[in-house]
C-alpha cells in the first residue's frame, strides 16, 4: 500500500463511513481514483476492492478514469439552457479541444445537472470553483489561462480573497437577495445571547418553542419540526445525530447557498439548538459537492464558533457539548432524500432506505437522528431569538413564518425573495418582474408545472402550492414539452434504480416523450403516461420515484393542447410511432448481403 | 402481542410486527414478490408485492401488520399495478425462457404465469449487457438480471464477511459485479447456494443446466404459489 493512501485512511480513523472523505482525498491526489487506490483503501478497511467501487461508482463526480488535470463540468440545466448553455458548451469543446464525456491530458469535461446557480446561469464548476454568467468569450479566456497554468481558484478570484472569506465566495457567485423579510439576513443578531436564553430553557422547552412556531420542515416535505424533534428525543438511543440538509440539488433552488453564504451563523446555531433540545452531541452539515467553495468558509464560521464558546465541549460553560463537521456529497441528487443522505454520511452508495424505520427511530449509524433543511435550522434561530408567538404570527394558519424563494427564469430580477405563505402567484410574479409568463415550475421537476393565466391567484402555502422554494419562470416563448421532457430525463438520470417503477418507468415515461415531441404520438400514449405515473407515483420507494412523472403529468393536465396539437391519429390500424420504413430497412440489407454472398 | 386486521374482506389475528405478506401467506392469500424472502431481511426493491392499505397503496414486505388494517390484494388496481411491476422487469432485461437454464425455477416466469403476463406493456429495451464468466463455479449473466439485490446482501465470503457480489453505477446502468477472487473461494454448495438465491436466471451454476426435465422442474412439481402459500423459504 502506498504512503499516501495509509495516510488517507488513518485521517478518518480507518472508519469505513469515511470511505466518502477517503475517495475525495484519493481523488485529489491523483485526479481521479486509480484502480490501484481503491484496492488499496479497501484492504485497509477489511472490505472488497468492489464495495469500495460500489460507493465510488454511485456520485457523478467520482472518476474511476483519467480526468484531465481540470475537471470541468458544465451545468445541464433547464434553466442553462435557455440562457445560452448550447454555445457555451460548444465553445468549451472547442477550446478544450475535448468533447464532453470524455478527458484529455489537460481537461475532462462533463455536463452535470443543476448546481444551484440557476439566478446566474450558463454555469460551470471547474476543479473547486465556480464561473457564472458564462459567454464565449469569457470560456475562452478561462480555458487559455488554465492552458497557460493558472490555477482556476485564481481565475474566479482575481482579489485572491482567503477561501474562508465571504469575499472569496462572492467573487464567484453573486447572492441576489432583493427581498428580505422579517425572518432571515437579519444582521446584528446577538447569537451568544440567543444560545444563552436558549440553554437557559430545559431541552423540552426549547422543543415546546419550536413546536409552538408551528414550523414546518423546510425542505418540501412539510413535516412539522418540532414533532420530528420530540420523536427524536424521546426514540431510545445513547447517542441522537442533527444533520443539516445542504445538498440543495432540485433544479432551481438556490435559497440554501445563499443562506449559508449571507447568514450561516443563522443556520449554524440552529443546529446547535436543534442538538441541545433532542440530546444530541454530534451534527453533521451534508454539503453538496457543487458547493465546494463554501466549505473553507463554513470551516471559518465553525471555528470561531468553538473559540468563542459557541460550539464543541461545554458549550457556554454548561454542560452541553455538541459539535459539527462537514461531510462533503459527491453528486448525486437522490442524497436529498433523507434516508439516502443518511446512507451517504455513511460511505456508501445514496440508496433510499425502507421505510420503516424512520432516521427519528433508526438514522445515522443505526441512531435517533434528525435531519432538517437549512432554511428549517436558519428559522429555528430566529424562532429562539424572537419568540414562537411572533413566528406562528406570520404567514398563514396551516403554514406558519416565511419562506424564501429562488427565483429564476423570465424575469428581470432573478434572485432571492423573501414572501410570507399565503402571497399568490401572480403578487410574486409582479414582485420579481415578470412581463409575460405562461407558466411556473414550483418546487422544480418533483414539484408542479402552473399556468399562470389559470393559477395566478393561487396561494403558496402548505395547503395549496406548497413550495419548496423552487421558482421557475417560463415566458411565453419557450417550449414547456421541451421542458418536461429535461426535466423527465433528469430523472431518469437521477434515479438510483433500486426499484422497479422509478427505474423502468422512468424510462418509459420518456420514450413516451420523446414519441410525443417527434409528432409519433396517439391519445394510448398519453393515457400510457397517466396510468404508468401513477405507477410510479405510488409504488415507488422514495420521493424521487414518486415524483418522477410529475413533469409530464402536471403539463398534461394543465396545457393538454400542447400534448393534443402534437397527436396523431391511428393510420390504417397502425401506431403512429411505427415506422414501416425503418422496420423492414434491415431486411433489405439482410438480402441485399445474402444475394453478394451468393453471387460471389 | 395480537393484532386483527382484514385482508381482502376476511378477519385475520396475528402478531404485531410480523411482515404482512408473510401473514398473508399464512392465512391463504398469494401476493408475488420477487425480491422478498420469507426470514430475511425485505429488500423492498422490485415493489411487485403491493397491495393497499386502508386505501393506500404499500409494498406488504416491507409493512408490519398493525390492529385494524384492511388491506386489499386483490383490488383490481393495484392488481394491475403488481403485473405492471413485473412486466416492467421483462422489459428491462432479455428474458427468453426457452433457452434459459433456471427455465421452470425461475422465480419472474413463475411470478408471470401466476400473473397471465403475455407480453410486457412497456417497450422492451433490449439492452445489451455484458457477461462476467471468469469464476470457476459461477457465472453472471447480466441479460436476466433483475437487479432485486438478493446475491448484494445475503451472499457473503464465509472467512471475512465481504461482498462477493456488488453494485456499480447507479440508475438504469447500474449492474452488478462478481468479484472473481472471492467467487473461487466459495465451496461447490455455496456456489449452489447463491445461484439458487437468485430469482431469475442472472446467477449460474457452471456445467449445469436443463438437468430436470419439463414437467418435473421446480415450479412444474409444485408452483409457486403453492409453495409461498405453504411458507417455504424461496
Amino acid at each position: 500500500m502506498t504512503n499516501a493512501t495509509t495516510a488517507i485512511v488513518e485521517r478518518y480513523g480507518s472508519d469505513r463511513t469515511r470511505l466518502m472523505d477517503m475517495l475525495w482525498d484519493v481523488q485529489r491526489d491523483h485526479g481521479y481514483l486509480p484502480q490501484d487506490a481503491l484496492e488499496d483503501l479497501a484492504s485497509a478497511l477489511s472490505i472488497s476492492a468492489n464495495d469500495v467501487l460500489e460507493t465510488a461508482s454511485f456520485y457523478h463526480f467520482f472518476q474511476t478514469k483519467p480526468f484531465g488535470r481540470h475537471a470541468i463540468y458544465l451545468c445541464d440545466s433547464v434553466m442553462g439552457r435557455n440562457r445560452g448553455h448550447a454555445s457555451i458548451r460548444a465553445t468549451l469543446e472547442t477550446e478544450t479541444g475535448t468533447a464532453f464525456g470524455s478527458a484529455s491530458a489537460l481537461f475532462g469535461l462533463d455536463d452535470t445537472n443543476c448546481i444551484g446557480l440557476s439566478d446566474q446561469e450558463p454555469a460551470m464548476m471547474v476543479d473547486d470553483v465556480v464561473f457564472t454568467k458564462l459567454t464565449p468569450n469569457r470560456v475562452r479566456d478561462i480555458i487559455k489561462a488554465l492552458k497557460l497554468g493558472t490555477p482556476a481558484e485564481q481565475i474566479a478570484n482575481p482579489g485572491g480573497h482567503a477561501r474562508s472569506s465571504r469575499s472569496y465566495v462572492e467573487s464567484m457567485v453573486d447572492c441576489n437577495i432583493h427581498q428580505d423579510g422579517p425572518v432571515f439576513f437579519k444582521p446584528g443578531i446577538d447569537y451568544r445571547a440567543v444560545l444563552e436564553s436558549c440553554l437557559a430553557l430545559t431541552p423540552d422547552e426549547v422543543i415546546v418553542s419550536v413546536t409552538e412556531s408551528n414550523i414546518r420542515g423546510r425542505g418540501g416535505a412539510g413535516f412539522p419540526t418540532g414533532l420530528k424533534w420530540r420523536l427524536a428525543r424521546d426514540a431510545a438511543g445513547a447517542e441522537k445525530h442533527i444533520i443539516c440538509n445542504a445538498d440543495e440539488g432540485e433544479p432551481g433552488t438556490f435559497k440554501d447557498r445563499v443562506l449559508l453564504t449571507a447568514s450561516p451563523m443563522d443556520v449554524l446555531l440552529g443546529m446547535v439548538i436543534s442538538g441541545f433540545g433532542v440530546g444530541s452531541r454530534s451534527g453533521i452539515i451534508y454539503l453538496r459537492a457543487e458547493y465546494w467553495y463554501l466549505k473553507d468558509y463554513l470551516e471559518a464560521q465553525l471555528a470561531s464558533m468553538r473559540a468563542d464558546g459557541l460550539l464543541g465541549q461545554n458549550i457556554l460553560g454548561t454542560d452541553f457539548s455538541f459539535d459539527i463537521r462537514i461531510q462533503m456529497g459527491a453528486g448525486a441528487y437522490v442524497c436529498g432524500d433523507e434516508t439516502a443522505l443518511i446512507e451517504s454520511c455513511e460511505g456508501k452508495r445514496g440508496t433510499p432506505r425502507v421505510k420503516p424505520p424512520f432516521p427519528i427511530q433508526t438514522g445515522y449509524l443505526g441512531q435517533p437522528t434528525v435531519v432538517n433543511n437549512v432554511e428549517t435550522f436558519a428559522s429555528v434561530t430566529r424562532i429562539l431569538e424572537m419568540g414562537a408567538g411572533w413566528f406562528a404570527a406570520l404567514g398563514t394558519d396551516a403554514s406558519s413564518g416565511t419562506r424564501l424563494l429562488s427565483v429564476s427564469g423570465d424575469c428581470d430580477r432573478p434572485g432571492i425573495y423573501e414572501i410570507e405563505w399565503g402571497t399568490t402567484l401572480n403578487d410574486v410574479l409582479a414582485l420579481v418582474g415578470a412581463t409575460n409568463p405562461k407558466a411556473v415550475q414550483i418546487s422544480g421537476p418533483s414539484g408542479e408545472c402552473v399556468s399562470v393565466a389559470q393559477d395566478g391567484a393561487r396561494k403558496l402555502c402548505h395547503s395549496d402550492l406548497a413550495c419548496n422554494g423552487s421558482f421557475m419562470i417560463f415566458d411565453h416563448s419557450r417550449d414547456l414539452l421541451e421542458v418536461a421532457r429535461q426535466f423527465t430525463h433528469f430523472f431518469v438520470d437521477e434515479s438510483c434504480g433500486i426499484c422497479t417503477p422509478c427505474r423502468a418507468g422512468g424510462v418509459a415515461m420518456l420514450g413516451k416523450i420523446d414519441r410525443v415531441i417527434a409528432g409519433r404520438a396517439c391519445q394510448e400514449d398519453l393515457d400510457a403516461c397517466q396510468s404508468w405515473g401513477q405507477l410510479m407515483h405510488r409504488t415507488s420507494r422514495c420521493g424521487l420515484g414518486t415524483t418522477a412523472a410529475k413533469p409530464i403529468l402536471t403539463t398534461l393536465q394543465k396545457f393538454p393542447e400542447l400534448y393534443a396539437a402534437k397527436l396523431q391519429e391511428l393510420g390504417h390500424g397502425l401506431r403512429p410511432s411505427f415506422d414501416m420504413e425503418e422496420a423492414v430497412s434491415h431486411y433489405d440489407e439482410i438480402v441485399r448481403a445474402i444475394e453478394t454472398e451468393a453471387a460471389q | 402481542m395480537s393484532v386483527s386486521l382484514t385482508i381482502d374482506g376476511k378477519a385475520v389475528t396475528a402478531e404485531a410486527g410480523a411482515p404482512l405478506i408473510d401473514v398473508a401467506a399464512d392465512n391463504g392469500v398469494y401476493i408475488p414478490s420477487l425480491c422478498y424472502m420469507r426470514g430475511k431481511p425485505c429488500l423492498g426493491t422490485c415493489r411487485v408485492c403491493s397491495v393497499k392499505i386502508n386505501g393506500h397503496v404499500a409494498t406488504a414486505c416491507t409493512v408490519k401488520v398493525a390492529d385494524g388494517m384492511h388491506v386489499s390484494v386483490s383490488d383490481p388496481e393495484v392488481a394491475d399495478m403488481r403485473k405492471a411491476l413485473v412486466e416492467a422487469n421483462f422489459s428491462e432485461g432479455n428474458h427468453n425462457c426457452p433457452s434459459c437454464e433456471k427455465s421452470g425455477r425461475c422465480e419472474l416466469q413463475a411470478v408471470g404465469y401466476e400473473l397471465e403476463i403475455v407480453v410486457s406493456r412497456f417497450t422492451y429495451q433490449f439492452p445489451e449487457r455484458s457477461r462476467e464468466d471468469a469464476a470457476q463455479y459461477l457465472f453472471l449473466e447480466r441479460d436476466r438480471c433483475i437487479f432485486c439485490q438478493r446475491c448484494v446482501e445475503f451472499v457473503r465470503d464465509a472467512q471475512t464477511g465481504q461482498k462477493i457480489f456488488s453494485i456499480r453505477g447507479r440508475g438504469t446502468t447500474a449492474q452488478i459485479e462478481l468479484d472473481v477472487d472471492l467467487a473461487n473461494k466459495m465451496t461447490p454448495a455455496e456456489a449452489a447456494r447463491a445461484a439458487d438465491l437468485c430469482p431469475v436466471g442472472a446467477i449460474i451454476e457452471k456445467g449445469l443446466g436443463y438437468n430436470d426435465p419439463m414437467g418435473q422442474r421446480k415450479f412444474d412439481v409444485k408452483s409457486l404459489r403453492e409453495r409461498v402459500l405453504e411458507g417455504e423459504q424461496l
